[in-house]
C-alpha cells in the first residue's frame, strides 16, 4: 500500500487539531520533535522519581513496628516499582529504552523529584510521606490522566488507582499514632514540620519562573500550572491537618475570605534550587543505592539473556 | 554498561479480568523469555486480583496498521450507517425489536 | 479514582479481616490436641515465615530489575501473611507463649510475639536468618526453603486443627509459586553464564549445610518434617539434575534453630526489626 508522504505543514496541522479537540496522540502518530522530547523528559523524570522514591520509605520496611504496617509499607513501596515500570513503558512507546533511561538517571543527565532527597528520620515519616508527599503527587497526577499523550494518560490512570491507597494508609498511620502515646504525637508533629515545605516545593517553581510550563500546557502534556496545583494542595490539606490535630509550620497560613483560598508563606526556593542541583541532604546516597542495585544485577540480567538465547537455539 | 546493550526484550501484556471477558491490553514489561514474561506479568499486573488469565507477546512480533494509512483503512467504514441498528426506524409499540 | 473497584475489597493488597488475621475464625483447640504443642508448632512455622519475609523484604529496591523487585516483594508479602496467621494461631492456642507487655498496652499478640521476643525464643530454621548475599543466594535459599515448606504444608492441609489446616491450604498455593520461581531461576543461573553458574554453586555450597534442619525430626503435635525427607530429596535432586549441578558434599551443621540455637545473624536481624516497636511498648500503630 503506498500513500503520498504528507507535507510537514499538514502533519503539524493534524497534530494541532488532535490536541485542540482534546483527543489523544498515540505512539505512531506524527508529532513535533519538541513535543516528543518534552514528553520523554517528563515521563522519564516521573519514572525515575517513582524508583528513587522507593528508598526513603523502603528504609523503614525492616523496622516497621507492627506486622500489619510492615505488609502495608512493603506493598506500597512495591507499587512504586510498578509505577516506575509503567512509566518507563510509556517512554518506550516513543522508542527510548528503559536501559537508556536508567543510564541517563545514573549519569545525572535526567532528574527525579527533589522530595526524595530528604531523609526519613522516624516511622512517622512513613505516614507523613503518604499523607503529604503522596497527597501532593496525587494533585499533580490526577490531571495527568487526561494528558494528551495516550500511553502516558493510561499509565497515569493505573497509577492513580493504585495510589489512592498510598495516601490513605499514610493518613491512617498518623491518625493512629495521634491516638497513641505523647511520644508518638510528638513524632508526628516533628515529621510534619520537616515535610511540609518540601511537599509544597514538589509542585515546582512559581509559574513566573517555570519556563517550560506554558508550552507543556498548550500541548496538553500538563493540565494545570504549578501555582494552581500548589494552592489546591494547601486548601485540601489544611482541614486534614485540623482533623489530625497537627499544626502546619507556616505562620502565614490563614483563610482568605476574599480569594476563597488559603494564603500561605513562600517556600525557600533557594533550597529547592540547591536540592535540584544535587546538594540536597541525600542526593549522593540515593544515586549510589540505585547504581549499586543496577550494577549488582548486571550479571543476573546477562545470565537470563544467555539462558534464553541457548534455549532459543535448541 | 555492556550488559545493557542486551536488555531483555519488551513484551506486551493482555489480561482477562474475569471469565467471559476478552483479554485486554494492560501494559508492557521486560523479560528474558516467554516463560519469564508470563511470570512477570503475573507479578506486575495482577497484584490486585485483576486477572484470571494472561497473554504475553513480544512487542516486536506485533504487526500494526500504520497511522499514515488511517484514511484508506478506516474512513470507508465511516459512512456505512446502515450497519448500525439505530439506522432503522421502528415504531416504539413494536415489541422485542 | 477507584470507583470501579469500590464494591470488591478483594482487589486490594489485603482483603477483609486485615486488622486481626484470625477475625471471625473459631480458634478453639480441637479435643485431643495439646494447646502448648500446637502453639509450639505454629511458632516454628510462623517464625520461619517471618524471618524469611524480613530477609526477602531487604531486597526491595535492590533487585536486578524492576520486575524481579516486584516478584520478591510479592513473595515476602505472602510469607508475612503466613507469619501473621501462624503467630496469631500460636497465641490463641496458648496465650502463655506471648511475652508480657506493660499494663494496658494495645500491642496485639502477633506483634508481641514478633517484636518482643529475644533471639533465643525464636524457633525458625537458621537457613531463614543468615544474611542476604547476591541474587544466587536468594534463589538458592528460597528453593531449599520452599521445597521443604511446600511438602509440609501439603500434608498440614489435613491437620486436625482447622485453623492450621486453612493456613496450610492457603500457603500451598503461595509456596507453589515461590518454588517455581526459585526452581526456574536456579536452572537459569546454572545454565546462563560462567559467572552465574559460579555464583549459584557458591551459594548452594554455602547454604547446603542448613538444608537438613528443614527436615529435622519434630516430636509432638503436627506433621513431623523428618517424614518428608525422601520427598524433599527427590524434588531437590530433580532440580539439580535438570540444571546439571552436583549435590554439594557438605555435612549438616550441628544444633538447630528449632531449639533457639541461632547464628549471630538472627540477633542483628531482630535488633533492626524490633527497634521501633520496642521503643514504644505502649504505642499504637
Amino acid at each position: 500500500m503506498t500513500t503520498t508522504p504528507a507535507e510537514p505543514e499538514a502533519l503539524e496541522a493534524a497534530f494541532e487539531a488532535t490536541i485542540a479537540r482534546h483527543d489523544r496522540i498515540e505512539p505512531r502518530d506524527w508529532m513535533p520533535d519538541a513535543y516528543r522530547r518534552t514528553l520523554v523528559r517528563q515521563m522519564a523524570q516521573h519514572a525515575h522519581s517513582e524508583i528513587i522514591g522507593m528508598q526513603p520509605e523502603g528504609a523503614w520496611i525492616g523496622r516497621a513496628p507492627s506486622l500489619r504496617r510492615k505488609a502495608i509499607l512493603l506493598a506500597k513501596v512495591q507499587d512504586e516499582a510498578g509505577h516506575g515500570l509503567y512509566l518507563y513503558s510509556a517512554c518506550e512507546t516513543l522508542g527510548v529504552s528503559r536501559a537508556e533511561l536508567t543510564e541517563l538517571l545514573l549519569t545525572g543527565r535526567q532528574k527525579y523529584s527533589s522530595i526524595f532527597n530528604y531523609p526519613t528520620l522516624s516511622y512517622a515519616d512513613v505516614g507523613t510521606i503518604g499523607w503529604l508527599v503522596d497527597g501532593a503527587a496525587i494533585c499533580n497526577q490526577v490531571p495527568l490522566c487526561r494528558t494528551s499523550y495516550g500511553p502516558y494518560g493510561r499509565a497515569m490512570i493505573r497509577i492513580c488507582k493504585e495510589e489512592s491507597f498510598h495516601q490513605r494508609q499514610g493518613y491512617e498511620l498518623l491518625m493512629t499514632m495521634m491516638r497513641g502515646t505523647d511520644a508518638q504525637r510528638a513524632m508526628v508533629q516533628e515529621s510534619v514540620n520537616r515535610f511540609w515545605w518540601p511537599a509544597l516545593m514538589m509542585f515546582g517553581p512559581p509559574d513566573a519562573d517555570s519556563p517550560n510550563s506554558a508550552r507543556s500546557m498548550a500541548w496538553g502534556i500538563k493540565r494545570n500550572s504549578n501555582d494552581e496545583l500548589r494552592q489546591k494542595f494547601v486548601d485540601m490539606t489544611v482541614p486534614q491537618a485540623e482533623a489530625l490535630g497537627v499544626t502546619l509550620p507556616d505562620p502565614d497560613l490563614r483563610w482568605n475570605e476574599e480569594r476563597g483560598h488559603h494564603d500561605f508563606g513562600e517556600p525557600d526556593w533557594e533550597e529547592l534550587a540547591a536540592v535540584i542541583r544535587g546538594d540536597g541532604p541525600c542526593n549522593a546516597q540515593r544515586m549510589a543505592h540505585r547504581r549499586a542495585a543496577h550494577e549488582d544485577g548486571a550479571w543476573v540480567r546477562e545470565a537470563a539473556s544467555a539462558f534464553a538465547a541457548k534455549a532459543g537455539a535448541r | 554498561m555492556s550488559a545493557d546493550r542486551r536488555e531483555w526484550p519488551l513484551y506486551e501484556v493482555f489480561v482477562r479480568g474475569k471469565r467471559g471477558l476478552n483479554h485486554v491490553h494492560v501494559g508492557s514489561l521486560h523479560a528474558a523469555d516467554d516463560a519469564m514474561a508470563v511470570r512477570h506479568a503475573r507479578d506486575v499486573y495482577t497484584r490486585r486480583n485483576e486477572g484470571v488469565s494472561i497473554w504475553v507477546v513480544r512487542a516486536d512480533a506485533i504487526t500494526a496498521s500504520s497511522p499514515d494509512e488511517k484514511d484508506p483503512m478506516f474512513a470507508p467504514s465511516g459512512d456505512k450507517v446502515y450497519r448500525h441498528p439505530t439506522f432503522y426506524d421502528i415504531p416504539d409499540n413494536v415489541p422485542h425489536m | 479514582m477507584n470507583d470501579e473497584y469500590a464494591g470488591d475489597s478483594s482487589q486490594w493488597a489485603f482483603g477483609t479481616g486485615f486488622e486481626d488475621p484470625l477475625a471471625g475464625v473459631d480458634t478453639t483447640v480441637p479435643p485431643g490436641v495439646d494447646p502448648a504443642e500446637l502453639a509450639a508448632y505454629c511458632l516454628m512455622l510462623g517464625d520461619d515465615a517471618l524471618v524469611m519475609a524480613q530477609r526477602l523484604s531487604e531486597w526491595c529496591s535492590r533487585a536486578p530489575d524492576l520486575e524481579e523487585d516486584i516478584a520478591l516483594a510479592n513473595m515476602a508479602l505472602d510469607l508475612l501473611g503466613q507469619a501473621r496467621l501462624l503467630l496469631s494461631r500460636a497465641a490463641a492456642a496458648d496465650p502463655g507463649v506471648v511475652p508480657a507487655l506493660p499494663e494496658g498496652s494495645p500491642v496485639p499478640a502477633e506483634d508481641a510475639l514478633a517484636f518482643f521476643r529475644d533471639a533465643e525464643r525464636f524457633r525458625n530454621v537458621r537457613l531463614a536468618e543468615v544474611e542476604n548475599g547476591d541474587f544466587a543466594h536468594v534463589v538458592v535459599r528460597l528453593l531449599l526453603f520452599s521445597v521443604a515448606r511446600l511438602a509440609l504444608l501439603e500434608r498440614l492441609r489435613a491437620s486436625p486443627d482447622q485453623v492450621l489446616a486453612a493456613v496450610a491450604a492457603k500457603g500451598v498455593k503461595e509456596i507453589t509459586y515461590h518454588r517455581d520461581w526459585a526452581g526456574r531461576w536456579f536452572l537459569t543461573l546454572a545454565q546462563g553464564t560462567e559467572e552465574s553458574r559460579r555464583r549459584l554453586e557458591a551459594a548452594l555450597d554455602a547454604l547446603w549445610p542448613y538444608q537438613a534442619e528443614l527436615v529435622a525430626p519434630h516430636t509432638g503435635f503436627g506433621v513431623d518434617p523428618a517424614t518428608l525427607r525422601d520427598e524433599v530429596d527427590v524434588v531437590l535432586d530433580q532440580v539439580l539434575a535438570v540444571s546439571g549441578v552436583e549435590r554439594p558434599d557438605r555435612p549438616p551443621l550441628s544444633g538447630t534453630g528449632r531449639d533457639g540455637a541461632h547464628t549471630a545473624a538472627l540477633a542483628s536481624l531482630l535488633a533492626e526489626m524490633q527497634v521501633v516497636a520496642r521503643a514504644h511498648p505502649s504505642g499504637r500503630w
